[in-house]
């Protein structure tokens, strides 16, 4: 199984190393051609003011959203995360709109607020590691949106169908319980991909 | 919130946590461009044309360089105006050494200080014990023996120091290449070669022993000093660094919107020659630069800190 990974800028180094760990290949994404091929991209963290001008000016926010019509996965931390959802606030952000959520940008304050903390989550028994540096909150869930991990009260990792997002990094603990998650759900596209090309 | 009493001197629990939230923001910059600014409208400009986070400072290198006198860190007004204007990280510059200006800064919570030799040394010995600070540093290396000082000290970036303010990238590429250079020596050395390198080196024997496993820093390796065309960042990404700083390039150039957007793209897109050519296209004049070999010693930045 290949996971694209998006390369424009941001922590995409640390995504490619877990996904490694797990066993799975990885590409590096910085055009839309890059992306041909792949089960699952992964949009990393980063500033998503950068990364949203490469989308958009360089063909790669139509290519994405062609990725998810087809059934593609798509897991999106942090920046990525402010880059899937429907509504983006503090500022006011254009966004490519593929998870129904309002993401506050920013939204614990500056670095000095960034911290190491820990939720409930119902991919696991125990709480989850999860780092945030300078992370978003997710103020609104859509109807549909599945709530996966919590912290302070908040959506802290969300999925629809075969779309995730996190507002920490788990790229940046031990923990692969997220990422074994998201390889679950770009697997189940590709098993589904085959069966509609059999059917 | 006051990081310090919460746990920054406590010998605290959250030790690790905080090292990892702090290379953590390192981490979240890589592949992006550092732009200096010195005030809130270029700080607009370059966020708008991409750049993943805006050094504050007083005046560019090269305006240092040229009208002399002692460098300090920015002005508090100058630098709050900044972070009020843009979302993205804002960095300020501390002189070596000066402790105090560090503990402004984390007051008045920047996201990143620059412990910078750009600045006029206010300790001609000491570096800042950086380990004490929950806001991450960023230190300048001409070498790995310093970029391991630096990150023993508690730096979570290291950059090359280059030669700021000279346009002249010639300097950032020594640099770069020597710490690459020798952590590839360090990972073909036997165990009983690392004390030795250690001592030749000035370095800490652990941070070499996991360079020699490794053959990378454990912090984000990036670089800065002399860059001024979208070429020469692609140039210091291909030699090893992750990101790009850029100091006087921009707003010292005769075009600095397309020329800031210019660098982004190749520092992104800088395996790609054809996307590095694009990104000239459209370039005006570059900032006029400086022949290092007929620089004095004494004009040198890069020889400020060890």
């Amino acid at each position: 199984m290949k996971i694209g990974i998006l390369a424009v800028q941001g922590d995409f180094e640390a995504h490619a190393a877990m996904l490694q760990r797990l066993g799975a290949e990885t590409a590096e994404v910085r055009t839309p051609a890059q992306l041909e091929g792949c089960d699952g991209l992964i949009l990393p963290g980063g500033e998503s003011t950068t990364q949203l001008q490469f989308l958009q000016e360089e063909g790669l926010a139509d290519a994405i959203e062609k990725f998810a019509k087809q059934g593609g996965a798509i897991f999106g931390t942090c920046a990525g995360a402010i880059l899937l959802a429907t509504e983006v606030k503090n500022p006011k952000q254009d966004s490519l709109k593929l998870l129904d959520m309002t993401v506050l940008r920013n939204a614990y304050g500056r670095q000095i607020a960034s911290d190491v903390v820990s939720g409930p989550t119902k991919l696991k028994s125990e709480p989850l590691e999860m780092v945030f540096i300078r992370g978003p909150i997710i103020e609104r869930s859509g109807p549909g949106v599945k709530v996966l991990a919590e912290y302070a009260g908040k959506p802290a990792l969300v999925q629809r169908d075969q779309i995730m997002a996190a507002t920490f990094h788990p790229e940046l603990t031990d923990d692969t319980t997220v990422h074994e998650h998201f390889l679950g759900l770009a697997a189940a596209g590709v098993s589904q991909a085959a069966g509609s090309a059999k059917s | 919130m006051d990081a310090k009493k919460a746990d920054g001197r406590s010998n605290g629990t959250k030790g690790s946590n905080e090292w990892r939230v702090k290379v953590g923001l390192a981490e979240m910059l890589k592949g992006g461009v550092i732009m200096d600014v010195t005030n809130a409208e270029q700080a607009k400009i370059a966020e708008k044309a991409g750049a993943c986070a805006v050094m504050a400072l007083e005046r560019v290198p090269s305006d240092i360089r040229k009208e002399g006198g002692v460098a300090r860190m920015a002005s508090i007004k100058v630098i709050r105006e900044i972070m009020a204007t843009v979302t993205i990280p804002v960095m300020a510059k501390v002189r070596i050494g000066h402790f105090a200006e560090a503990e402004v800064l984390e007051a008045l919570e920047v996201d990143f200080i620059d412990e910078s030799e750009v600045l006029t040394p206010a300790d001609e010995e000491n570096h800042i014990w950086k380990h004490d600070y929950r806001v991450p540093f960023v230190c300048g290396a001409r070498n790995l023996g310093e970029a391991l000082r630096r990150i023993a000290e508690g730096a979570a970036m290291i950059r090359t120091k280059g030669e700021a303010g000279s346009g002249n990238v010639v300097e950032a590429v020594r640099h770069m290449r020597a710490i690459v250079s020798q952590m590839k020596k360090l990972t073909t050395m036997r165990d009983d070669e690392l004390m030795h390198e250690a001592k030749e080196l000035g370095a800490p024997l652990e941070l070499i022993r996991q360079i020699a496993k490794t053959g990378k820093l454990p912090v984000p390796n990036f670089s800065a000093g002399g860059i001024a065309t979208p070429a020469d960042a692609a140039l210091v990404r291909r030699l090893g660094a992750e990101a790009v700083f850029v100091g006087s390039g921009i707003f010292k150039s005769s075009d600095p919107e397309t020329r800031a957007k210019a660098v982004v793209k190749a520092a992104t897109h800088f395996e790609d020659a054809k996307a590095v050519l694009e990104a000239h296209e459209e370039l005006g004049e570059a900032m006029r630069g400086l022949d290092v070999r007929q620089m004095e010693e004494k004009d040198m930045l890069s020889t400020r800190g060890w």
